[in-house]
């Protein structure tokens, strides 16, 4: 059917043909009540031109990481996405293209997605992962499940140094099916050594997330053992750049590793579309939720790429099903593919490294300003919490006056944080971004001082 | 499609043989294995546990369907058939035979005398298109 805009006269010979007066008399099954019974308070309609002018003029107020120095992380971060990922990722052939369900017209994509698998595989040293799921979040959420369905228990141990909003997923998650999630305590930042204790055999998964949301490098490995110790499964929630540097989840124990993945290739995207990825022990894998796409071959013995073990899934299992997740971030598990592939394990070592060591440099740099101090000890990947001599609530919104998104003020979060701020450090600050954020937050911290 | 004499059948296509030792064996029939294609996996359950008729006792999952398999009468799993583990494709080669799935200690013995028998059975998957 050809588009034909429609002006007066179109409309009242379509009026005509249904043998009707006027566009009213279409509503006038709805109830009187129900009906606005005016046009809605809304300007005129606008050309192109206009309509790009004033969603552009709106785009410019906002204060995005391509304007500030962004120093904001938390689950997200700014880091350095290279032109081959964004030219991938365009193409038509990937950026229109619809689940695989029929292989024979789906090689590409699924090819696409078996390599994004086998380098999520890699990165966490476990044995199998799915297609991708939602974002970090709902892959720990779907992690729970998974553990409750292994282990047919329903208590999970959660640590105070997760991070809250996963946190929250994990409660929605936790609700439909009744599983209880309890908090280990913390001590100095980091999961508190006597922890172990409340690992029993009631416990369905241990949760750690490395580094944890204070940016704090936590060791895993004694409540890894206390869950086995119990039969309970390991959950490990990393951030994938830090596995450049760290022990992978594989190394450390862990029967499940989750994540967010908009750090491997992703721009900072508004905080979404984002890419839950989700890997585990190859004996789990019928209770993976999503979509696997494995390798095979055909009656030739050429190689074929399928979706394989879907039997676990909604479509044939119905309420039985593993999950209810029948969709995955195919266009941003590439964009992470391609990135991977770009940098190598060497590239992403070195991301993490200058991560690593400009975050340092910038801690030391903050803690010889008169009344700012690193708030815990101990080591920390490329994110770290500074006390401040005021509330950082108004410390950020100073900095952004100079350009700066200083980070996350913490207060939000918990009473008595109020002073905190979260900082982090990606590869893309230069020496003189971080020595002009020492500059401003001592001239924002200085006026305070002599007020 | 076979269905030997010597053993009684659910309407959810299970079988039932009693051994001489007082357990019950239990499988799915010919029937079964033809309707769902080749069997890939078999959950079954853990030993020991107790099983209420009509409860499901575990799932096997073929190509291109999953199902649940229903406990045809009531007891304790004595034994499961871990061959099936490695070797999903018994349930499909030898249903009666090796691609057993679990071995119960009965609550009532006698309970297997409600269950259909070969003749029952025919007639059951006769009037759903099989044999």
């Amino acid at each position: 059917m050809s588009y034909i805009p429609q002006g007066e006269e179109e409309r009242a010979r379509m009026l005509a043909a249904l043998g009707l007066e006027s566009v009213e008399e279409l509503y006038a099954v709805l109830p009187e009540e129900a009906r606005l019974g005016r046009p809605l308070r809304l300007p005129g309609p606008l050309s192109e031109l206009e309509l790009e002018r004033e969603l552009g003029g709106l785009a410019a107020r906002n204060a995005d990481a391509s304007k500030a120095v962004c120093f904001l992380g938390a689950g997200a971060y700014d880091r350095w996405v290279p032109a081959v990922v964004d030219a991938i990722v365009g193409r038509g052939e990937f950026l229109t293209a619809y689940t695989p369900y029929q292989p024979e017209v789906s090689q590409g994509t699924l090819q696409s997605i078996f390599e994004y698998q086998s380098m999520i595989c890699g990165l966490t040293g476990l044995e199998v992962a799915n297609a991708s799921l939602y974002d970090g979040a709902s892959a720990l959420g779907e992690a729970l499940l998974m553990a409750a369905n292994v282990t047919g228990r329903e208590r999970f141990l959660l640590p105070s140094t997760l991070h809250p909003f996963y946190r929250d997923v994990a409660e929605a998650y936790a609700r439909g099916p009744r599983l209880r999630l309890e908090t280990l305590p913390e001590e100095g930042g980091r999961i508190a050594a006597g922890a172990v204790s409340q690992v029993d055999e009631t416990v369905a998964a241990v949760v750690v997330q490395q580094p944890n949301f204070l940016g704090l490098i936590e060791d895993p490995r004694p409540l890894v053992e206390a869950a086995h110790a119990g039969g309970a499964l390991a959950v490990l929630v990393v951030d994938p750049v830090s596995l450049g540097l760290l022990a992978s989840p594989g190394e450390l124990g862990a029967d499940i590793a989750v994540g967010e993945g908009q750090p491997l290739g992703s721009h900072l995207n508004f905080g979404g579309p984002y890419l839950g990825f989700l890997a585990a022990r190859e004996r789990y894998v019928r209770r993976m939720p999503g979509r696997i796409a494995g390798q095979t071959r055909d009656v030739d013995g050429r190689v074929g790429y399928v979706l394989t073990l879907q039997a676990r899934e909604q479509h044939i299992r119905r309420e039985r099903a593993t999950s209810n997740v029948c969709t995955n971030e195919a266009l941003v598990a590439l964009a992470a593919s391609v990135y991977l592939a770009t940098l190598g394990t060497r590239g992403l070592g070195e991301v993490a490294r200058q991560s690593a060591l400009k975050a340092r440099y910038l801690a030391a740099e903050l803690g010889r300003l008169p009344g700012v101090r690193l708030a815990f000890d101990g080591p920390f990947f490329d994110e770290f919490v500074v006390e401040l001599p005021q509330e950082a609530e108004a410390v950020s919104e100073a900095m952004l006056d100079r350009g700066f998104l200083a980070g996350l003020p913490l207060g939000r979060f918990r009473p008595g944080w109020e002073r905190r701020l979260l900082v982090a450090v990606t590869e893309k600050r230069s020496r003189e971004e971080l020595d002009g954020y020492v500059r401003a937050l001592g001239e924002v911290l200085a006026a305070w001082a002599s007020r | 499609m076979q269905v030997p004499e010597d053993l009684r059948y659910s309407r959810e296509h299970e079988w039932v043989r009693l051994e001489g030792d007082g357990t019950a064996r239990v499988g799915i029939t010919d029937y079964a294995q033809s309707e769902l294609g080749d069997v890939v996996y078999v959950e079954l359950p853990e030993v020991g546990r107790h099983l209420r008729a009509g409860e499901a006792l575990g799932v096997v999952e073929s190509v291109k369907s999953v199902s649940d398999i229903y406990c045809p009468i009531s007891g304790r799993v004595a034994e499961v058939n871990g061959a099936l583990t490695a070797s999903p494709e018994k349930v499909n080669q030898d249903p009666y035979g090796e691609g057993w799935m679990v071995r119960l200690e009965p609550d009532d013995p006698a309970e297997a005398e409600s269950l259909l028998d070969a003749a029952g059975y025919r007639a059951l998957i006769g009037a759903e298109g099989g044999a």
